[in-house]
Protein backbone atom coordinates (compact mmCIF):
# COMPACT_ATOMS: atom_id res chain seq x y z
CA UNK A 1 0.00 0.00 0.00
CA UNK A 2 0.95 3.94 -0.58
CA UNK A 3 1.19 6.42 1.39
CA UNK A 4 -1.41 7.99 -1.22
CA UNK A 5 -3.66 4.97 -0.80
CA UNK A 6 -3.35 5.05 3.05
CA UNK A 7 -4.25 9.17 3.45
CA UNK A 8 -7.64 8.14 2.75
CA UNK A 9 -7.75 4.55 4.11
CA UNK A 10 -6.74 5.87 7.71
CA UNK A 11 -9.90 7.69 8.07
CA UNK A 12 -11.63 4.39 7.68
CA UNK A 13 -9.75 2.90 10.10
CA UNK A 14 -10.40 5.62 12.66
CA UNK A 15 -14.09 5.61 11.81
CA UNK A 16 -14.38 1.58 12.33
CA UNK A 17 -15.59 1.42 9.14
CA UNK A 18 -12.73 -0.57 7.28
CA UNK A 19 -12.84 -4.33 6.28
CA UNK A 20 -10.92 -6.84 8.21
CA UNK A 21 -8.75 -7.21 4.65
CA UNK A 22 -8.49 -3.56 4.28
CA UNK A 23 -7.24 -3.16 7.82
CA UNK A 24 -4.75 -5.78 7.40
CA UNK A 25 -3.14 -4.04 4.87
CA UNK A 26 -2.89 -0.50 6.59
CA UNK A 27 -1.87 -1.27 9.47
CA UNK A 28 0.94 -3.10 7.44
CA UNK A 29 1.54 0.06 5.55
CA UNK A 30 1.37 1.84 9.13
CA UNK A 31 3.92 -0.05 10.57
CA UNK A 32 6.37 0.33 8.25
CA UNK A 33 5.81 3.98 7.86
CA UNK A 34 6.50 6.85 10.38
CA UNK A 35 4.62 9.78 8.41
CA UNK A 36 1.50 7.75 7.82
CA UNK A 37 1.63 6.98 12.03
CA UNK A 38 1.81 10.26 13.02
CA UNK A 39 -1.11 11.36 10.73
CA UNK A 40 -3.20 8.48 12.26
CA UNK A 41 -2.22 9.69 15.65
CA UNK A 42 -3.21 13.15 14.91
CA UNK A 43 -6.16 12.69 13.32
CA UNK A 44 -7.06 10.22 15.99
CA UNK A 45 -6.87 12.84 18.70
CA UNK A 46 -8.49 15.25 16.80
CA UNK A 47 -11.47 13.55 16.59
CA UNK A 48 -11.31 12.68 20.35
CA UNK A 49 -11.36 16.15 20.78
CA UNK A 50 -14.49 16.79 19.17
CA UNK A 51 -16.35 13.95 20.13
CA UNK A 52 -15.57 15.64 23.67
CA UNK A 53 -16.84 18.86 22.33
CA UNK A 54 -20.49 20.08 22.34
CA UNK A 55 -20.50 20.44 18.77
CA UNK A 56 -24.50 19.54 18.54
CA UNK A 57 -26.45 22.50 19.77
CA UNK A 58 -29.93 22.42 21.17
CA UNK A 59 -32.72 23.97 18.97
CA UNK A 60 -34.09 26.36 20.21
CA UNK A 61 -37.25 26.34 22.21
CA UNK A 62 -39.38 28.56 20.08
CA UNK A 63 -38.59 26.69 16.82
CA UNK A 64 -39.42 23.30 18.79
CA UNK A 65 -42.78 24.87 19.72
CA UNK A 66 -43.27 26.03 16.00
CA UNK A 67 -42.22 22.61 14.69
CA UNK A 68 -44.85 21.08 17.36
CA UNK A 69 -47.62 23.06 16.04
CA UNK A 70 -47.42 22.49 12.55
CA UNK A 71 -47.83 18.74 13.18
CA UNK A 72 -51.93 17.81 14.02
CA UNK A 73 -52.34 17.15 17.49
CA UNK A 74 -53.07 13.39 18.06
CA UNK A 75 -55.90 13.88 20.48
CA UNK A 76 -58.96 13.74 18.37
CA UNK A 77 -60.88 14.48 21.69
CA UNK A 78 -59.37 17.49 22.39
CA UNK A 79 -59.70 18.72 19.05
CA UNK A 80 -62.08 17.89 16.03
CA UNK A 81 -59.04 16.48 14.15
CA UNK A 82 -59.98 17.51 10.37
CA UNK A 83 -60.63 21.48 11.61
CA UNK A 84 -57.01 21.00 13.72
CA UNK A 85 -55.17 19.55 10.32
CA UNK A 86 -56.63 22.73 8.05
CA UNK A 87 -56.18 25.16 10.93
CA UNK A 88 -52.67 23.61 11.75
CA UNK A 89 -51.31 24.37 7.78
CA UNK A 90 -53.55 27.64 8.09
CA UNK A 91 -51.39 28.82 10.79
CA UNK A 92 -48.36 27.55 9.63
CA UNK A 93 -48.62 29.72 6.36
CA UNK A 94 -50.05 32.60 7.95
CA UNK A 95 -46.80 33.26 9.77
CA UNK A 96 -45.73 30.69 12.52
CA UNK A 97 -47.90 31.96 14.90
CA UNK A 98 -49.02 29.11 17.81
CA UNK A 99 -52.46 28.12 18.74
CA UNK A 100 -52.09 27.93 22.26
CA UNK A 101 -54.66 25.38 22.68
CA UNK A 102 -52.58 23.50 20.01
CA UNK A 103 -50.02 23.32 21.80
CA UNK A 104 -51.42 22.35 25.23
CA UNK A 105 -52.57 19.19 23.42
CA UNK A 106 -49.60 18.51 21.59
CA UNK A 107 -47.55 18.68 25.11
CA UNK A 108 -49.73 16.60 26.93
CA UNK A 109 -49.58 14.15 23.43
CA UNK A 110 -45.80 13.99 23.98
CA UNK A 111 -45.61 12.05 27.43
CA UNK A 112 -48.23 9.17 26.20
CA UNK A 113 -47.02 6.27 26.32
CA UNK A 114 -47.29 3.90 23.16
CA UNK A 115 -50.19 0.92 24.29
CA UNK A 116 -49.10 -2.20 22.56
CA UNK A 117 -51.20 -5.24 23.65
CA UNK A 118 -48.27 -6.83 24.89
CA UNK A 119 -46.73 -6.28 27.95
CA UNK A 120 -43.46 -6.42 27.42
CA UNK A 121 -44.08 -4.12 24.12
CA UNK A 122 -45.46 -1.74 26.79
CA UNK A 123 -42.71 -1.42 29.03
CA UNK A 124 -40.08 -1.12 25.83
CA UNK A 125 -42.14 1.98 25.05
CA UNK A 126 -42.05 3.59 28.39
CA UNK A 127 -38.51 2.87 28.83
CA UNK A 128 -37.69 4.68 25.65
CA UNK A 129 -40.57 7.63 26.07
CA UNK A 130 -38.92 7.60 30.09
CA UNK A 131 -35.53 8.10 28.37
CA UNK A 132 -37.28 10.70 25.65
CA UNK A 133 -38.60 12.86 28.88
CA UNK A 134 -34.88 12.45 30.22
CA UNK A 135 -33.86 14.26 27.19
CA UNK A 136 -36.37 16.73 26.62
CA UNK A 137 -37.02 17.66 30.41
CA UNK A 138 -33.87 19.37 31.56
CA UNK A 139 -34.55 16.63 34.15
CA UNK A 140 -31.55 14.38 32.98
CA UNK A 141 -30.00 13.71 36.76
CA UNK A 142 -31.10 13.86 40.13
CA UNK A 143 -27.63 13.82 41.63
CA UNK A 144 -25.30 14.71 39.02
CA UNK A 145 -21.44 13.56 39.30
CA UNK A 146 -19.16 11.18 37.90
CA UNK A 147 -18.37 9.70 40.78
CA UNK A 148 -20.05 6.22 41.95
CA UNK A 149 -19.41 6.21 45.25
CA UNK A 150 -21.53 9.37 45.34
CA UNK A 151 -24.56 8.21 42.73
CA UNK A 152 -24.75 4.95 44.29
CA UNK A 153 -26.01 6.00 48.01
CA UNK A 154 -28.02 8.93 46.75
CA UNK A 155 -30.37 5.83 45.79
CA UNK A 156 -30.37 4.38 49.38
CA UNK A 157 -33.95 4.75 50.67
CA UNK A 158 -35.39 5.92 47.59
CA UNK A 159 -35.58 3.00 46.07
CA UNK A 160 -36.29 -0.90 46.89
CA UNK A 161 -33.24 -1.52 44.65
CA UNK A 162 -29.71 -0.77 45.02
CA UNK A 163 -28.56 -0.51 41.33
CA UNK A 164 -25.08 -1.50 40.40
CA UNK A 165 -23.44 2.01 39.63
CA UNK A 166 -20.52 1.20 37.51
CA UNK A 167 -17.83 3.64 36.62
CA UNK A 168 -16.88 2.84 32.56
CA UNK A 169 -14.87 6.43 32.13
CA UNK A 170 -11.87 4.45 31.42
CA UNK A 171 -14.25 1.98 28.55
CA UNK A 172 -15.27 5.48 26.76
CA UNK A 173 -18.61 6.16 28.75
CA UNK A 174 -18.89 8.71 31.09
CA UNK A 175 -20.92 8.47 34.21
CA UNK A 176 -22.84 11.46 34.92
CA UNK A 177 -25.31 10.93 37.63
CA UNK A 178 -28.78 9.44 38.37
CA UNK A 179 -32.56 9.84 38.51
CA UNK A 180 -35.85 8.35 40.26
CA UNK A 181 -37.97 7.89 37.38
CA UNK A 182 -41.40 5.54 36.59
CA UNK A 183 -41.97 2.71 34.42
CA UNK A 184 -44.99 0.87 34.17
CA UNK A 185 -46.30 3.14 37.37
CA UNK A 186 -43.54 2.06 39.24
CA UNK A 187 -40.57 3.59 40.70
CA UNK A 188 -37.27 2.91 38.74
CA UNK A 189 -33.35 3.84 38.92
CA UNK A 190 -31.43 4.75 35.97
CA UNK A 191 -27.78 5.87 35.92
CA UNK A 192 -27.35 7.89 33.39
CA UNK A 193 -24.28 7.79 31.46
CA UNK A 194 -22.68 9.56 28.40
CA UNK A 195 -21.24 8.85 25.28
CA UNK A 196 -19.97 11.65 22.93
CA UNK A 197 -22.73 13.69 22.50
CA UNK A 198 -25.13 11.01 23.40
CA UNK A 199 -27.19 9.82 26.60
CA UNK A 200 -27.35 6.31 27.65
CA UNK A 201 -29.85 5.65 30.39
CA UNK A 202 -29.65 2.13 32.21
CA UNK A 203 -32.87 1.82 33.86
CA UNK A 204 -32.53 -0.73 36.61
CA UNK A 205 -35.79 -2.48 38.19
CA UNK A 206 -37.37 -5.28 40.15
CA UNK A 207 -39.98 -7.40 38.92
CA UNK A 208 -40.87 -5.93 35.67
CA UNK A 209 -40.42 -7.04 32.05
CA UNK A 210 -39.61 -10.42 33.09
CA UNK A 211 -40.74 -12.55 30.87
CA UNK A 212 -37.92 -11.94 29.09
CA UNK A 213 -35.70 -14.44 30.53
CA UNK A 214 -33.23 -13.65 27.80
CA UNK A 215 -31.27 -11.29 26.53
CA UNK A 216 -33.39 -8.94 24.47
CA UNK A 217 -32.71 -6.38 22.06
CA UNK A 218 -34.47 -4.28 19.84
CA UNK A 219 -34.92 -0.31 18.11
CA UNK A 220 -38.11 1.41 18.79
CA UNK A 221 -37.89 4.86 16.77
CA UNK A 222 -34.29 5.04 15.88
CA UNK A 223 -33.54 4.64 19.82
CA UNK A 224 -31.68 0.86 20.50
CA UNK A 225 -33.05 -0.75 23.44
CA UNK A 226 -31.28 -3.53 25.47
CA UNK A 227 -32.90 -5.39 28.24
CA UNK A 228 -31.43 -8.06 30.09
CA UNK A 229 -31.72 -9.61 34.18
CA UNK A 230 -29.17 -10.11 36.07
CA UNK A 231 -28.75 -10.97 39.98
CA UNK A 232 -32.72 -10.73 40.10
CA UNK A 233 -32.64 -7.60 38.70
CA UNK A 234 -33.88 -6.08 34.94
CA UNK A 235 -31.45 -3.75 33.44
CA UNK A 236 -32.76 -1.77 30.25
CA UNK A 237 -30.20 0.60 28.34
CA UNK A 238 -31.30 2.83 26.14
CA UNK A 239 -29.57 5.39 23.74
CA UNK A 240 -29.31 7.00 20.37
CA UNK A 241 -26.00 5.80 19.62
CA UNK A 242 -25.38 2.72 17.35
CA UNK A 243 -26.55 -0.53 17.99
CA UNK A 244 -22.75 -1.81 18.21
CA UNK A 245 -21.70 0.74 20.88
CA UNK A 246 -24.64 0.38 22.91
CA UNK A 247 -23.81 -3.63 22.32
CA UNK A 248 -20.40 -2.36 23.51
CA UNK A 249 -21.45 -0.76 26.96
CA UNK A 250 -23.78 -3.47 27.58
CA UNK A 251 -21.13 -6.02 27.77
CA UNK A 252 -18.35 -3.76 29.87
CA UNK A 253 -21.09 -3.16 32.11
CA UNK A 254 -21.74 -6.40 32.73
CA UNK A 255 -18.04 -7.59 32.54
CA UNK A 256 -16.87 -5.04 34.95
CA UNK A 257 -16.52 -6.23 38.56
CA UNK A 258 -19.70 -5.27 40.33
CA UNK A 259 -17.59 -3.47 43.25
CA UNK A 260 -18.73 -4.25 46.59
CA UNK A 261 -20.26 -1.70 49.02
CA UNK A 262 -16.35 -0.55 50.06
CA UNK A 263 -14.86 0.08 46.93
CA UNK A 264 -11.84 -1.89 45.84
CA UNK B 1 -58.22 9.08 5.31
CA UNK B 2 -59.32 8.73 8.28
CA UNK B 3 -59.50 10.76 11.47
CA UNK B 4 -57.55 7.68 13.36
CA UNK B 5 -55.06 7.43 10.78
CA UNK B 6 -54.56 10.76 10.82
CA UNK B 7 -53.92 11.03 14.44
CA UNK B 8 -51.94 8.20 14.29
CA UNK B 9 -49.76 9.15 11.49
CA UNK B 10 -49.62 12.11 13.26
CA UNK B 11 -48.42 10.72 16.63
CA UNK B 12 -45.99 8.41 14.54
CA UNK B 13 -44.37 10.80 12.97
CA UNK B 14 -44.28 12.91 16.42
CA UNK B 15 -42.63 10.24 18.20
CA UNK B 16 -40.04 9.41 15.09
CA UNK B 17 -39.43 12.44 14.05
CA UNK B 18 -38.84 15.27 16.81
CA UNK B 19 -36.29 13.11 18.87
CA UNK B 20 -33.61 14.36 15.89
CA UNK B 21 -34.46 17.90 16.10
CA UNK B 22 -31.15 19.09 17.28
CA UNK B 23 -29.36 16.94 14.96
CA UNK B 24 -31.18 18.70 12.37
CA UNK B 25 -30.96 22.16 13.71
CA UNK B 26 -27.16 21.33 14.27
CA UNK B 27 -26.44 20.01 10.08
CA UNK B 28 -28.68 23.48 9.24
CA UNK B 29 -26.22 25.68 10.99
CA UNK B 30 -23.35 24.38 9.90
CA UNK B 31 -25.03 24.28 5.94
CA UNK B 32 -27.15 27.80 6.30
CA UNK B 33 -24.43 29.36 8.45
CA UNK B 34 -27.20 31.53 9.80
CA UNK B 35 -29.37 31.10 12.71
CA UNK B 36 -32.47 31.88 11.26
CA UNK B 37 -32.16 30.85 8.00
CA UNK B 38 -31.41 27.51 9.81
CA UNK B 39 -34.31 27.93 11.60
CA UNK B 40 -36.33 28.35 8.01
CA UNK B 41 -34.48 25.33 7.07
CA UNK B 42 -34.94 23.15 9.95
CA UNK B 43 -39.19 24.06 9.72
CA UNK B 44 -39.40 23.67 6.03
CA UNK B 45 -37.53 19.93 6.30
CA UNK B 46 -39.95 18.81 9.17
CA UNK B 47 -43.22 19.71 7.07
CA UNK B 48 -41.44 17.88 4.13
CA UNK B 49 -41.31 14.95 6.39
CA UNK B 50 -44.50 15.06 7.54
CA UNK B 51 -45.59 15.61 3.99
CA UNK B 52 -43.72 12.29 2.73
CA UNK B 53 -43.90 10.02 6.03
CA UNK B 54 -46.30 7.52 4.69
CA UNK B 55 -43.65 6.94 2.00
CA UNK B 56 -40.56 6.33 4.80
CA UNK B 57 -39.88 2.90 4.77
CA UNK B 58 -37.52 3.04 7.30
CA UNK B 59 -35.35 1.94 8.97
CA UNK B 60 -32.90 4.96 10.58
CA UNK B 61 -35.17 7.99 10.99
CA UNK B 62 -32.11 10.34 10.89
CA UNK B 63 -30.37 10.16 8.12
CA UNK B 64 -33.86 10.13 6.35
CA UNK B 65 -34.29 13.78 8.02
CA UNK B 66 -30.84 15.05 7.73
CA UNK B 67 -30.73 14.15 3.34
CA UNK B 68 -34.70 16.31 3.23
CA UNK B 69 -32.31 18.90 5.43
CA UNK B 70 -29.44 18.92 2.74
CA UNK B 71 -32.59 18.98 -0.28
CA UNK B 72 -33.60 22.11 1.66
CA UNK B 73 -30.58 23.63 2.03
CA UNK B 74 -29.63 23.36 -1.88
CA UNK B 75 -32.66 23.80 -2.85
CA UNK B 76 -32.66 27.61 -0.70
CA UNK B 77 -28.83 28.05 -2.56
CA UNK B 78 -30.03 27.16 -6.01
CA UNK B 79 -33.14 29.68 -5.39
CA UNK B 80 -30.25 32.35 -4.45
CA UNK B 81 -28.10 32.02 -6.80
CA UNK B 82 -30.63 32.91 -9.50
CA UNK B 83 -30.80 36.22 -7.32
CA UNK B 84 -27.59 38.55 -7.38
CA UNK B 85 -26.83 37.87 -3.85
CA UNK B 86 -23.76 36.18 -3.10
CA UNK B 87 -24.51 32.22 -2.45
CA UNK B 88 -22.27 29.30 -0.84
CA UNK B 89 -18.09 28.83 -2.16
CA UNK B 90 -17.07 29.31 1.50
CA UNK B 91 -13.38 28.92 0.55
CA UNK B 92 -13.54 31.57 -2.01
CA UNK B 93 -16.29 33.65 -0.09
CA UNK B 94 -14.42 37.43 0.33
CA UNK B 95 -17.08 38.26 3.27
CA UNK B 96 -16.21 35.18 5.15
CA UNK B 97 -15.07 37.38 8.07
CA UNK B 98 -17.48 39.85 8.19
CA UNK B 99 -20.13 37.11 8.58
CA UNK B 100 -18.49 34.20 10.55
CA UNK B 101 -20.90 31.30 11.72
CA UNK B 102 -20.18 31.97 15.22
CA UNK B 103 -19.14 35.22 16.55
CA UNK B 104 -16.52 35.46 19.22
CA UNK B 105 -14.01 37.50 20.48
CA UNK B 106 -10.68 37.38 19.52
CA UNK B 107 -8.71 34.82 21.18
CA UNK B 108 -6.12 35.88 23.57
CA UNK B 109 -2.56 36.28 22.48
CA UNK B 110 -1.78 33.53 25.13
CA UNK B 111 -0.55 30.31 23.51
CA UNK B 112 -1.70 28.51 26.44
CA UNK B 113 -5.15 29.68 25.69
CA UNK B 114 -5.18 29.21 22.42
CA UNK B 115 -3.87 25.80 22.74
CA UNK B 116 -7.09 24.46 24.84
CA UNK B 117 -9.38 24.39 21.60
CA UNK B 118 -12.73 24.94 23.04
CA UNK B 119 -15.56 23.84 21.52
CA UNK B 120 -16.53 27.46 20.25
CA UNK B 121 -12.89 27.29 18.22
CA UNK B 122 -13.42 24.06 16.83
CA UNK B 123 -17.16 25.30 15.65
CA UNK B 124 -15.79 28.09 14.30
CA UNK B 125 -12.81 25.81 12.27
CA UNK B 126 -15.45 23.28 10.98
CA UNK B 127 -17.94 25.93 9.88
CA UNK B 128 -14.67 27.33 7.99
CA UNK B 129 -14.78 23.90 5.77
CA UNK B 130 -15.79 24.58 2.36
CA UNK B 131 -19.07 22.73 1.95
CA UNK B 132 -18.79 19.19 0.96
CA UNK B 133 -16.59 19.19 3.38
CA UNK B 134 -18.09 20.75 5.67
CA UNK B 135 -21.03 18.81 5.13
CA UNK B 136 -19.26 15.75 5.60
CA UNK B 137 -17.36 16.07 8.67
CA UNK B 138 -20.20 17.46 10.30
CA UNK B 139 -22.54 14.29 9.45
CA UNK B 140 -19.29 12.00 10.33
CA UNK B 141 -18.74 13.58 13.50
CA UNK B 142 -21.69 15.77 14.91
CA UNK B 143 -24.35 13.32 13.62
CA UNK B 144 -22.94 10.38 13.68
CA UNK B 145 -23.76 9.05 10.52
CA UNK B 146 -21.82 5.87 8.78
CA UNK B 147 -19.83 6.27 5.54
CA UNK B 148 -23.23 4.42 3.81
CA UNK B 149 -25.42 6.79 5.30
CA UNK B 150 -23.54 10.04 4.81
CA UNK B 151 -23.52 9.00 1.19
CA UNK B 152 -27.21 8.26 1.40
CA UNK B 153 -27.81 12.15 2.93
CA UNK B 154 -25.47 13.67 0.58
CA UNK B 155 -26.25 11.04 -2.44
CA UNK B 156 -22.67 10.44 -3.22
CA UNK B 157 -20.46 7.05 -3.83
CA UNK B 158 -19.19 5.71 -0.34
CA UNK B 159 -15.56 6.65 -2.10
CA UNK B 160 -16.47 9.66 -2.09
CA UNK B 161 -17.79 10.14 1.78
CA UNK B 162 -13.80 9.10 2.13
CA UNK B 163 -12.14 11.57 -0.04
CA UNK B 164 -14.13 14.54 1.47
CA UNK B 165 -13.98 13.09 4.86
CA UNK B 166 -9.51 12.63 4.37
CA UNK B 167 -10.13 16.30 3.04
CA UNK B 168 -11.68 17.47 5.50
CA UNK B 169 -10.04 16.40 8.01
CA UNK B 170 -6.40 17.54 6.55
CA UNK B 171 -8.04 20.72 6.03
CA UNK B 172 -9.14 20.95 10.28
CA UNK B 173 -5.60 19.58 11.07
CA UNK B 174 -3.84 22.56 9.06
CA UNK B 175 -6.63 25.24 10.63
CA UNK B 176 -5.80 23.62 13.77
CA UNK B 177 -2.02 23.91 13.75
CA UNK B 178 -2.32 27.18 12.57
CA UNK B 179 -4.37 28.34 15.91
CA UNK B 180 -2.17 26.39 17.63
CA UNK B 181 1.08 27.87 16.14
CA UNK B 182 0.57 31.93 15.57
CA UNK B 183 -0.31 33.58 18.94
CA UNK B 184 -2.15 36.63 17.75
Amino acid sequence: MTCEESEVLLHALIDGELDAGHAREIEAHLAACPTCTAKLEAFGAMREAMAVAHLKEAAPAHLRRRIDAAIPAPTTRVVGLGKSWQTTWRTFFGGFSIGTALSAAVAASLVIAVFRDDQNQQITSEIVSAHLRSLQAHHLTDVETSDRHTVKPWFNGKIDVSPPVIDLTAQGFTLIGGRLDYIDGKEVASVVYRRREHVINLFVAQGLGTEHAIAASETRHGFNVRHWTEGGLDFWAVSDINAGELDEFCQKLTAAPHPPAPPS
Amino acid sequence: MSADGDADRARRFREAALPHLDDVFTLARYLMRDAVDAEDAVQECYLRALRHFDSYRGPAMKPWLLAILRNVCVGEFARRSKQPAPAESAAADPHEDETPMWQEPQASPEAALLRQHDDKTIRRLVAALPQPFREAIVLREVNDLSYGEIADVAGVPVGTVMSRLARARSMLRAAWNVEEGTPR
